[in-house]
């Protein structure tokens, strides 16, 4: 993973789609403009639809990276 | 959400928990990427959304056997009244009772959920559809 600085880790892991997206959602709806997110999933849907929701948005999806059981989504707030 | 998106149109019927479920798992889906979301509330669906008895168990359709009850109540997702608060946090989510069956079964608004926004004819949920589609679950 490349070094950046994360301004909030959510920890979705265990939760059941559509959890970790709501919460995502949540936190950057809160957030600044330009703050970067890390969504820690376990969970199957996450791989598609936060890609999905973060293009939608307009945000940016800096990167996905596979952990062994579980994903991080790396998302920046870009409006 | 820059354009405008065609709404989404539910029609739930069935007041089963499973139902109710993957009826509220849609509408989350729909509501965050931007579509407006109409809810139209019938018969055995209406009466799962009487105040007091949201929480209540609603059983499962017919085609879960006593094997996948288990699966089914083992599984950590959320409930749907809580995927449908989400939906209406995120998104425009109108939850309207079917008049008709607000009144075969005696109910007034004031026995209805909060999550109900209203009550309406067929008429007035066909002008929110739209051009929009409608799933009848």
């Amino acid at each position: 993973m490349s070094t950046l600085q994360i301004d909030k880790t959510i920890d979705a892991r265990g939760m059941a789609c559509p959890g970790p997206l709501m919460n995502l959602i949540g936190a950057i709806r809160q957030g600044q403009v330009g703050q970067i997110f890390e969504v820690l999933s376990s969970d199957e849907g996450s791989k598609t639809d936060i890609p999905a929701w973060v293009a939608k948005a307009k945000h940016e999806l800096v990167e996905v990276v596979e952990d062994g059981g579980y994903a991080h989504f790396i998302v920046r707030k870009a409006r | 959400m820059d354009e405008q998106e065609k709404p989404l149109s539910l029609v739930l019927f069935s007041g089963t928990d499973d139902k109710l479920n993957a009826a509220a798992v849609l509408t989350v889906g729909a509501a965050v990427m931007g579509r407006p979301v109409n809810i139209f509330l019938q018969y055995y669906a209406l009466r799962a959304f009487r105040a007091g008895k949201v929480c209540a168990d609603h059983a499962l359709a017919w085609e879960a056997t006593d094997a996948l009850t288990h699966v089914i109540h083992a599984h950590p997702g959320q409930h749907w009244s809580e995927l449908l608060k989400q939906a209406k946090e995120v998104g425009e989510v109108n939850i309207q009772a079917c008049a008709l069956s607000m009144d075969m079964f005696h109910l007034k608004q004031a026995d209805l959920d909060p999550l109900v926004d209203g009550i309406e004819g067929v008429a007035a949920f066909m002008t929110s559809v739209a051009d929009g589609q409608v799933l009848f679950i």
